[in-house]
């Protein structure tokens, strides 16, 4: 017992030093210059929480759950309670908002969720004695998922792929919801270009933002300086990017992992900082505006269109409705999504894709084999980037604007993390991430200041947990015996 | 004015300012890498902390009323070193430890992951607004004149070069002569073997962190008092830069990791004196591929022989 | 005629190493060695530890350039100079190897580890891609072809059962016999082995013995094979270098190097070294 409370102390001791200026002590603006609020209630409650959080824990270990299971379930009761009615009683003093113990809501609810957990775990324990290596256990529940999921790849792309076909035409689709998707189908997009590079290649490419930006400004300036269409830039933009690509990685595709991680990442600030200074091309940080919409096999879709051309509702006889630019903007998209992925579901089982493959796993075995590295790894480096751009070119047509801003390195960040949280190399992996990472925090919107703190964390929580992504499967690319039933 | 000597003698009094907070930073990179090999991302984001620990303790100094320049500072600085190297040993302890042995890659979104969870967590306790703070002291000693253009070597600057002198000669010191960094010299070469030999592995790499952290939290002081102003995002940039002085010097090396922080810093001042602003961190990048691509042991790295 | 003698007066020798020497800063690792390797003989490179035997192979393959040095493979009537060309154009000129710590593409299926071997046939076959990509015949053909071949090679490694299972959860024998077929569906005129024997048990390395004469004897293929397990060496070499400190100190057939007294030294390390 005093060996536990030892180990509490210490746990609050490090909290303590943890918080004691950065939490409680806030430095706020005002005229004149800066002022400091104290916020050491906040303290006090993480570090009792702390305390109280590891003895429970280290009870738990030496097999006395009980404590926990009692004193962590009345807690989460009570606080549940308290959240409940505080945003909803208008009672002043707001009681109820004063006995929680920290003044953002949100950490209350983390802490409620944390609390709760740890109880059920006890309880669970208490029942059924204690769970042995718990990490060892979630981690064969996840692979059997994922082993699932990618042998019933064979329903639930069908129905994903009907879904997101009939979304637009479903209630849920108003005009929020159908710009929401039309980000998530493009991260979508950007994830399986990435995952060329990273997921197949092994490159470890922090600087994927850098090809976005590239097919993005190509479309632009050819659209905006030569008046060209969409879809006469879009391959065009693509080979740009692809170029791109092949220069930058030329030289640094040598390097081992992370040296390549970093200079990528270089790559990617240097696009970004030459896009923010070459203002007789690129405008500079005013960026380039009026980038022109696509068409509908030329067919615009605008209320009233110029003279002597037809748009797209006068031409099929319906009425102008907004939102059809938007569905049609998200029909784009999708089919260069799937391109894009039936693309990678081809080039896989090519020789140049078990290539890639296979100077991921070893490269001195695969050049001990007979092939080159630097051009293999170029082509990937390449046709990543070449999505990249298309990906950037659809970008820039929807926003109608696009600045540097918008390809900063923490875009590059988001890409990989998708690409790496959703399982390297698994294709619906990458959506699953895209939904979670993009499409959640953008229909909660209220949490919006919290969300890349959640990003950040849910990056290194998933890696900890599950170090090859959330949906780490790989099915073979050939079989010598039957097709991928798991049976030989 | 341009092509006076007086000037490129200021520049150069700028970039080993500039190179004192790189060169300090630098070090934390390589002796990481030194030790678990992995590229510990978020040390930028470390430096960023120990900058704004150092603020804030300027902040509640002046409110509880220690207004001696020379104790004020010298409470901030052991402050700023100490809860800045528990942010360092928390982030070992919770983030990389777990780690150790998976894939390199895991380990280094599981730092990407942390440096943006840093950034966004000190945005959201402090604001996402500039701080500025005023100057502590001002004053120096006037080296030389031509006309109307004076360089002065102010006390700021030779505070900051003396403390950068000073602790990077007890960091030398302690890995040379002290049984700690024998452990870490240890677990460079063969960390397997070290703890075959009794050495604490894990107590060596979590000091590691906390010699890191502490001298990346001196370099936040110093930033803060040179430049005055500081933010949330300063990490990021600051950060890939030391990044680049330690792969210049050449990674693992702690005399190389302070060599190339101080070219780091002089390249840029000189960048920007002599050419355009703009273009400064386009510069500190290109000499990060030149030398990966030219001499990827940096210049008093090892040659690393790779075998199969 | 001996056998030593037919590899002096043989004119063609698959594989001729003139006055190999490679040097790291001022350690000299090989110094100046030169032997031959006829076609269809099993040359086994020995020595103690650290004399410099691996490091020959990495100049063969081309992991480490030469600092002094002439390697010239024959193939066809064409020669290679090994010494001037990068790792993958050697392996396509027809020098395949195994390595001491096994590398297999751990993730991908035996099969897989097979079908990467014959990268450059297949891509020629998918016409650089393109024409792959949008599902012609002709590759459909090759990678038949190729699938084979494959077969063959894990028939005679025994290893058909396991073709769909990642290479990484064969069993470390299965793992080494492997590398071997990998190393020959890339279809080699010199298949280089380093210490293909470790870790086996008697029964395997009697397996492996087999393995290696039915691929001199019906292949055609130049096997050259650096091993501690003297037994094996002795067994199955038709010519022996001995390395020491870097020197080649005896060159013959296994009786020769049995009686060579600079080889005893070596090995036994007798007073006077």
């Amino acid at each position: 017992m005093r060996a536990a409370l030892k180990e509490s102390g210490l746990a609050s001791l490090v909290m303590l030093a943890l918080m004691a200026l950065m939490v409680g002590v806030r430095i706020a603006d005002v005229p004149g210059g800066l002022e400091i609020q104290w916020r050491y209630a906040d303290v006090i409650a993480a570090l009792v929480s702390v305390f109280f959080g590891r003895l429970g824990l280290i009870l738990m270990r030496e097999g006395r759950p009980m404590s926990m299971a009692v004193v962590g379930g009345v807690v989460s009761v009570v606080l549940l309670v308290l959240l409940v009615i505080a945003p909803i009683s208008d009672a002043e003093p707001h009681w109820a908002r004063a006995a929680l113990p920290f003044s953002g809501y949100v950490v209350n609810v983390l802490l409620l969720i944390v609390l709760a957990a740890l109880s059920l775990r006890a309880v669970a324990i208490m029942r059924r004695g204690p769970i042995s290596a718990p990490s060892q256990a979630s981690e064969s529940v996840m692979d059997r998922i994922s082993a699932s999921v990618q042998e019933y790849s064979r329903y639930i792309v069908p129905f994903l792929l009907a879904a997101a076909i009939l979304f637009p035409f479903t209630p849920l689709a108003d005009r929020q919801m159908v710009d929401i998707a039309i980000l998530v189908v493009t991260y979508v997009m950007l994830g399986w270009g990435l995952n060329i590079v990273v997921g197949l290649a092994g490159l470890l490419d922090l600087g994927y933002v850098a090809f976005y930006a590239v097919g993005a400004y190509a479309y632009a300036l050819l659209a905006t300086e030569m008046g060209l269409g969409f879809w006469l830039c879009l391959p065009f933009a693509g080979m740009m990017a692809a170029l791109a690509g092949v220069i930058l990685g030329f030289p640094v595709l040598r390097l081992r992992g992370d040296y390549l991680a970093i200079v990528t990442l270089g790559f990617g600030e240097m696009i970004r900082i030459i896009l923010l200074n070459w203002y007789e091309v690129t405008n500079g940080p005013d960026g380039i505006s009026g980038i022109p919409r696509p068409t509908f096999f030329g067919l615009p879709f605008v209320r009233s269109p110029a003279e002597g051309v037809e748009s797209f509702h006068s031409f099929f006889g319906m009425t102008y409705a907004p939102i059809d630019r938007i569905i049609f903007l998200y029909y784009v998209i999708l089919v260069m999504a799937l391109i894009t992925n039936q693309f990678t579901l081809r080039i896989r089982k090519l020789p140049v894709g078990r290539a890639w493959e296979a100077l991921r796993e070893d490269e001195t075995a695969s050049q001990s084999l007979g092939i080159n590295p630097r051009n293999t790894k170029l082509t990937a480096f390449g046709i990543g980037a070449m999505f990249g751009g298309f990906a950037g070119s659809f970008f820039a047509t929807r926003q109608g604007f696009i600045s540097p801003e918008s390809f900063t390195f923490i875009e590059s960040a988001v890409i990989l993390a998708i690409v790496v949280l959703g399982g390297m190399g698994s294709q619906i992996g990458v959506v699953l991430a895209a939904i979670l990472l993009i499409g959640l925090p953008e229909i909660f919107r209220e949490l919006q200041e919290f969300r890349m703190l959640a990003f950040g964390a849910a990056m290194v929580l998933i890696m900890i947990w599950r170090p090859r992504g959330l949906l780490a499967f790989r099915a073979p690319t050939i079989r010598l015996f039957g097709n991928g039933t798991g049976k030989r | 004015m341009l092509g006076t000597f007086e000037y490129f003698v200021d520049q150069t009094i700028n970039g080993l300012t500039l190179g004192s907070i790189y060169a300090l930073i630098a070090i934390g990179y390589t002796l990481v890498y030194g030790i678990i090999g992995m590229i510990n991302f978020a040390h930028g984001e470390i430096f960023m902390i120990g900058a704004f620990h150092a603020l804030i303790a300027f902040l509640v100094l002046g409110l509880i009323g220690i207004t001696w320049i020379p104790l004020a500072i010298l409470i901030v600085l052991i402050a700023t070193m100490v809860l800045t190297s528990i942010y360092g040993w928390t982030l070992e302890r919770v983030a990389y430890r777990p780690l150790r042995g998976s894939p390199r890659l895991a380990a280094l979104i599981t730092a990407i992951g942390m440096s943006i969870f840093l950034q966004n967590y000190v945005q959201l306790l402090q604001g996402a607004r500039n701080k500025p703070m005023q100057q502590l002291f001002s004053g120096g000693i006037e080296l030389m004149r031509e006309g109307d253009y004076v360089v002065t070597l102010s006390y700021l600057q030779i505070f900051i070069f003396l403390l950068t002198i000073t602790l990077m000669t007890v960091l030398t010191l302690i890995i040379h002569r002290t049984s700690l960094g024998r452990s870490q010299r240890a677990c460079e070469q063969d960390r397997g073997m070290a703890a075959l030999l009794g050495v604490n592995v894990d107590r060596t790499i979590s000091l590691t962190f906390v010699m890191g952290a502490a001298l990346a939290a001196v370099a936040g002081l110093i930033f803060l008092m040179n430049y005055g102003v500081i933010d949330f995002y300063i990490g990021f940039l600051a950060g890939i830069k030391a990044f680049t002085a330690a792969v210049l010097g050449g990674i693992g090396s702690v005399p190389g990791a302070m060599l190339g922080g101080f070219l780091i810093g002089l390249i840029e001042a000189y960048w920007s004196g002599y050419f355009t602003v703009e273009y400064k961190d386009v510069a500190a990048f290109s000499i990060l591929v030149l030398v990966l691509i030219f001499r990827p042991t940096g210049l008093l790295g090892s040659p690393d022989i790779e075998k199969v | 005629m001996t056998v030593a003698a037919g590899i002096v007066e043989s004119a063609h020798p698959l594989l001729d190493v003139e006055h190999l020497t490679m040097r790291f800063g001022g350690l000299v690792a090989i110094d100046d060695v030169s032997f031959a390797a006829a076609p269809s003989d099993i040359t086994a490179i020995i020595g103690p530890n650290g004399a410099g035997k691996t490091t020959v192979f990495n100049c063969l393959t081309g992991f480490y350039r030469p600092t002094v040095g002439r390697l010239t493979l024959r193939r066809n009537g064409q020669e290679h100079l090994l010494e001037r060309m990068e790792g993958h154009h050697i392996a396509q000129a027809g020098v395949a190897r195994t390595f001491q710590n096994i590398r297999l593409f751990s993730q991908m299926s035996v099969l897989e580890n097979l079908i990467v071997a014959q990268h450059n046939k297949l891509m020629g076959a998918s016409g650089f891609t393109v024409l792959g990509l949008i599902g012609m015949r002709s590759y459909s053909d090759a990678e038949a072809e190729a699938v084979e071949l494959a077969k063959y090679w894990l028939e005679k490694t025994e290893l058909v059962e396991r073709a769909d299972d990642d290479a990484g959860n064969l069993a470390y024998g299965q793992q080494r016999r492997l590398e071997i077929a990998r190393a020959m569906c890339t279809e080699p005129a010199l298949l280089c082995l380093d210490e293909p024997a470790a870790g086996l048990n008697p029964r395997e390395s009697a397996e492996l013995e087999d393995l290696l004469l039915f691929i001199r004897d019906t292949h055609d293929v130049g096997i050259l094979l650096i091993e501690h397990d003297m037994s094996v060496v002795m067994e199955i070499s038709d010519h022996i270098v001995v390395l020491d400190y870097g020197q080649k100190i005896a060159d013959g057939t296994p009786e020769e190097i049995r009686k060579d007294p600079a080889v005893i030294r070596a090995y036994l390390g007798e007073e006077g070294k």
